[in-house]
């Protein structure tokens, strides 16, 4: 008998979970499968001339290329800094460390706005704390692409760590005992041994950490000073457009962004469940 | 010394205590120090600068200024929108989780890349979209474009991750025993839920909802080209940061930003608080 | 001697590791510390390794002072209780890894691993990761890995603690015979004392942060320094006010020996060729263990009134000595 009703409560589904399913499926039909859609589908109305026009255009292949750039820079600072303090937080005793790990989380809370603001009145080349020093040496950061990578920076800095952490964690200390009493000194020990074994926390993190920072408009639009063709990136190409009435050139450009955005969830969802185990 | 019988008079062994890793050597020393320079010159310097930008003008010029009629009406809207939105999402956000760790159907894995998106997405770009199904092109016949509608719906799509992933791994991990039990005992599938799977899922319920309340307060990008930006109607306090920026008037901008900080800040603690909770239940 | 620890202390906070141990270790022998979980002996042994640092005192390997020294430097083998296996490198890369470290030539690195998977019997392994492995056969690649590097020492941590019985006492049965042919200094942590007495030439009892006794597996059983000790290697009852062995105990039914006590069968429990005999002595319930002649020879049943009486071969022995060989 108690078997037979064990088996039961697995195997029934009542009205009420058909109900649940069909409210989520539809709330993110709506929320977010159906307006995603029409972005594709608006961009491609005129089949693919919005795209072509776009990259025939020097000042979007450069704001494009400016955005890679940028992000490229930004992925590999944050994913040393990243690695490394991940490190740090986990294998050894910090002084405030209790502090430190919610800190490090604060840019994902921090509104974009409030970021650019920050940076500005620290890096200002006019009223900075710091700028007006840096621009007699011959630096400019803010209105210029220092200044885009910094912000940038910021805003994508916990994705790593929250992705190495746990990772770190979960793999343990002996591995690197055991390589170093095989010999191995510290920089041996990370590169043969500490590194292979977070590989894939690292990768989450570098996917992520792409696609926040290919995407970062805020932040951006504040410290960049938007000079079309110097400091304008896509994702200020998308307002500019729109605003000025070219909807296909914004729905293209939006496009291309979601299409890099989604290739990067469908890149860690799908790696993601192999590592699990 | 001379060893006796079992004796009593040694400290009594307790369990190994955790360990908070080795101290640091000279190299990870110069490591740490270099991360945090530069954590700080990113992040703690220029967030300092804000809030040390605000109290420079003195508490009557920090009062007025996010007293103002309009920076108090984008303000009350960017947390009274928040907070709907994340009421709604505690809501869905616990139930789209229980559909995804309980449930089984055909096609649940792009349910999964779903609730991603608005995570990955550029927040420009998740103003556009909703614009393509909620604005003036719509071809539903719903145009909420530069109303306060579109500020809820563009707060909606942005936070939907938060309570989903916060939830969902709790869930998973829960022991379907005890339901079991629960329900060889007499128990309804309405009171296991409520005796005793919700009491083991609201703190990651919380820590959800803070996180998604902290992001819709913080945004920005989402609703420039679908809320319209109209003064005292669906301006938020981004927008009201950003135009006092724009008009070079950097202290107000750094009093409002002050506001904002403290409410991430407030909610950090929150989140952090309730994740030292979460861990401890194991 | 191969290893001289002199005045070592550890704290963790508040918690005491280890309390001014002081212990030599001669060279190529066997030695097992033993202990109850807790009581420090995993710490000396990470001491020795350069795992953990001593608070207080010094550590000498081969006559080197090693307390210093970080764990890279040491050439000590070590080999952990859940492997620590290298899970992204082949069996075969694992064993070679402290000798890639040393850049040896690739020629003698492959002779040298080759060789190794031989001797632990995994030479058909060398391709496979670390998880297509059952828990034994990491151990035994572990210690492959350990050894392969030449350390002067060897050092395992509790190596059988997560194997299952069957597999443990097959290892245990293996590293007794592997260190008959390699004959390098090798110390093992373990809390049973079973596998202790069964494999170590010398035991190094440890409780509490401190050394209670050093000595031979038989030393040890037969002259334990003090009721730890006694209580720790076997079954004890008491009798009177004396701590022996229920096997070291014998009944009988008509004596007339002053030294024997009387009292009243109160339980019969047959375990295999063993009979466990509780017997009421006023207050006390003692236990006798027989062999299943000598206790049909007896014709027992419970309520049976009989003597007992330490035998005299065993009272001549022991009894209550001083501490022996403690520190």
């Amino acid at each position: 008998m108690a078997e037979l009703s064990h088996h039961r409560t697995r195997a029934r589904r009542g009205p009420i979970a058909y109900l649940i399913r069909l409210l989520v499926i539809v709330y993110l039909f709506f929320l977010v499968a159906w307006p995603v859609y029409l972005v594709a589908k608006n961009t491609f109305a005129d089949g693919v001339d919005s795209l072509t026009g776009l990259l025939e255009d020097p000042d979007i292949v450069h704001a494009l290329g400016l955005t890679v750039q940028v992000a490229l820079i930004a992925v590999v600072i944050n994913t040393v800094f990243g690695v490394g303090i991940s490190i740090l937080l986990v294998r050894y005793a910090l002084p405030g460390k209790r502090w430190l790990s919610p800190l490090l989380d604060l840019p994902l809370s921090v509104s974009p706005i409030v970021v650019g603001l920050s940076l500005i009145l620290v890096y200002g080349g006019r009223t900075g704390w710091f700028g007006p020093a840096l621009e007699d040496a011959g630096f400019q950061i803010i209105y210029a692409t220092p200044g885009i990578v910094l912000a940038t920076v910021f805003v994508a800095l916990p994705l790593v760590i929250r992705e190495v952490v746990p990772v770190l964690e979960e793999v343990g200390e002996e591995q690197e005992q055991a390589a170093r009493s095989l010999g191995a000194n510290a920089l041996q020990t990370f590169w043969r041994i500490t590194l292979p074994s977070i590989k894939w926390g690292v990768i989450y993190g570098v996917v992520l950490s792409l696609a926040r920072s290919l995407g970062e408009f805020g932040a951006v639009k504040v410290v960049s000073g938007n000079v079309l063709g110097d400091t304008r990136t896509a994702t200020l190409v998308v307002e500019e457009k729109y605003l000025n009435f070219d909807k296909p050139g914004a729905y293209a450009t939006a496009f291309l962004l979601a299409l890099v955005a989604v290739a990067c969830i469908i890149v860690v969802s799908a790696l993601r469940p192999k590592e699990d185990r | 010394m001379t060893a006796t019988a079992l004796t009593t008079d040694r400290p009594a062994v307790s369990r190994r205590p955790i360990r908070h890793g080795r101290p640091l050597t000279w190299v990870s020393g110069v490591g740490f120090g270099v991360t945090m320079m530069w954590f700080s010159l990113l992040v703690l310097i220029p967030l300092a600068a804000v809030v040390a930008t605000a109290a420079a003008g003195g508490w009557s010029n920090f009062w007025d200024a996010v007293t103002s009629e309009q920076t108090l009406a984008a303000i009350e809207l960017t947390v009274g929108t928040a907070f709907g939105v994340t009421v709604v999402n505690v809501f869905m956000g616990t139930l789209i989780a229980w559909v995804l760790v309980r449930d089984r159907f055909f096609g649940k894995r792009v349910l999964e890349v779903l609730i991603d998106i608005p995570f990955a997405l550029p927040t420009i770009v998740a103003g556009l979209v909703l614009l393509a199904l909620y604005g003036p092109i719509t071809p539903i016949g719903v145009d909420i474009a530069n109303t306060r509608g579109a500020v809820f719906l563009a707060f909606q799509f942005v936070t939907l991750p938060f309570v989903v992933r916060t939830v969902q791994p709790v869930l998973a991990e829960l022991d379907r025993d005890v339901e079991e039990a629960a329900m060889s005992l007499g128990a309804s599938r309405f009171t296991v839920f409520r005796r005793i799977i919700l009491p083991s899922l609201t703190p990651a319920i919380a820590a959800g909802a803070a996180l998604s309340f902290a992001r819709g307060v913080s945004e920005y990008g989402s609703l420039v080209l679908f809320s319209g930006n109209l003064p005292m109607k669906t301006e938020v306090a981004s927008v009201r940061i950003l135009s006092s920026i724009e008009n070079d008037n950097l202290d107000s901008a750094a009093a409002v930003a002050t506001i904002l900080l403290v409410i991430s800040f407030i909610v950090l603690v929150v989140v952090d608080t309730l994740q030292r909770r979460l861990v401890r239940r194991g | 001697m191969s290893i001289e620890i002199t005045g070592v202390s550890k704290r963790f906070g508040d918690f005491v590791a280890l309390d001014d141990v002081s212990v030599s270790i001669p060279s190529g022998g066997l030695t097992a510390l033993l202990g109850p979980s807790g009581g420090g002996k995993s710490t000396l042994l990470r001491i020795i390794a350069g795992l953990e640092t001593a608070d207080t005192g010094r550590v000498e390997i081969e006559g080197v002072d090693a307390t210093r020294l970080s764990p890279q430097k040491r050439n000590v083998g070590f080999v952990f209780q859940h492997y620590a296996a290298f899970k992204h490198l082949s069996v075969a890369r694992n064993v070679a890894f402290g000798l890639e470290i040393r850049k040896k030539p690739k020629e003698e690195i492959r002779a040298r691993v080759d060789e190794l998977l031989k001797l632990v019997h995994l030479s058909q392994f060398a391709d496979r990761l670390p998880a297509q492995l059952s828990g034994g056969q990491r151990q035994r690649m572990a210690l492959a890995r350990a050894l392969a590097v030449q350390p002067s020492v060897l050092l395992l941590d509790e190596p059988f603690g997560a194997l299952d019985a069957k597999v443990r006492k097959e290892l245990r049965d293996w590293l007794r015979r592997l260190h008959d042919e390699v004959h390098v200094t090798t110390v093992f942590v373990t809390h049973d004392q079973e596998e202790a007495l069964e494999v170590a030439d010398e035991i190094v009892v440890i409780n509490e942060g401190r050394v209670e006794q050093v000595g031979s597996p038989d030393e040890l059983y037969d002259q334990p320094a003090n009721d730890f000790v006694m209580r720790f290697l076997g079954p004890v009852t008491e009798l009177g006010d004396r701590l022996v062995r229920p096997h070291d105990l014998q009944l009988l039914t008509d004596s007339t020996d002053p030294g024997a006590v009387s009292g009243r069968v109160k339980r019969i429990t047959r375990i295999g060729f063993e009979i466990r005999v509780e017997v009421a002595v006023g207050e006390q319930d003692v236990t006798v263990t027989l062999t299943r002649n000598e206790f049909l020879a007896l014709d027992l049943r419970v309520g049976s009134e009989v003597q007992v009486r330490v035998a005299p071969e065993v009272g001549a022995v022991q009894g209550r000595p001083e501490a022996v060989g403690a520190v």
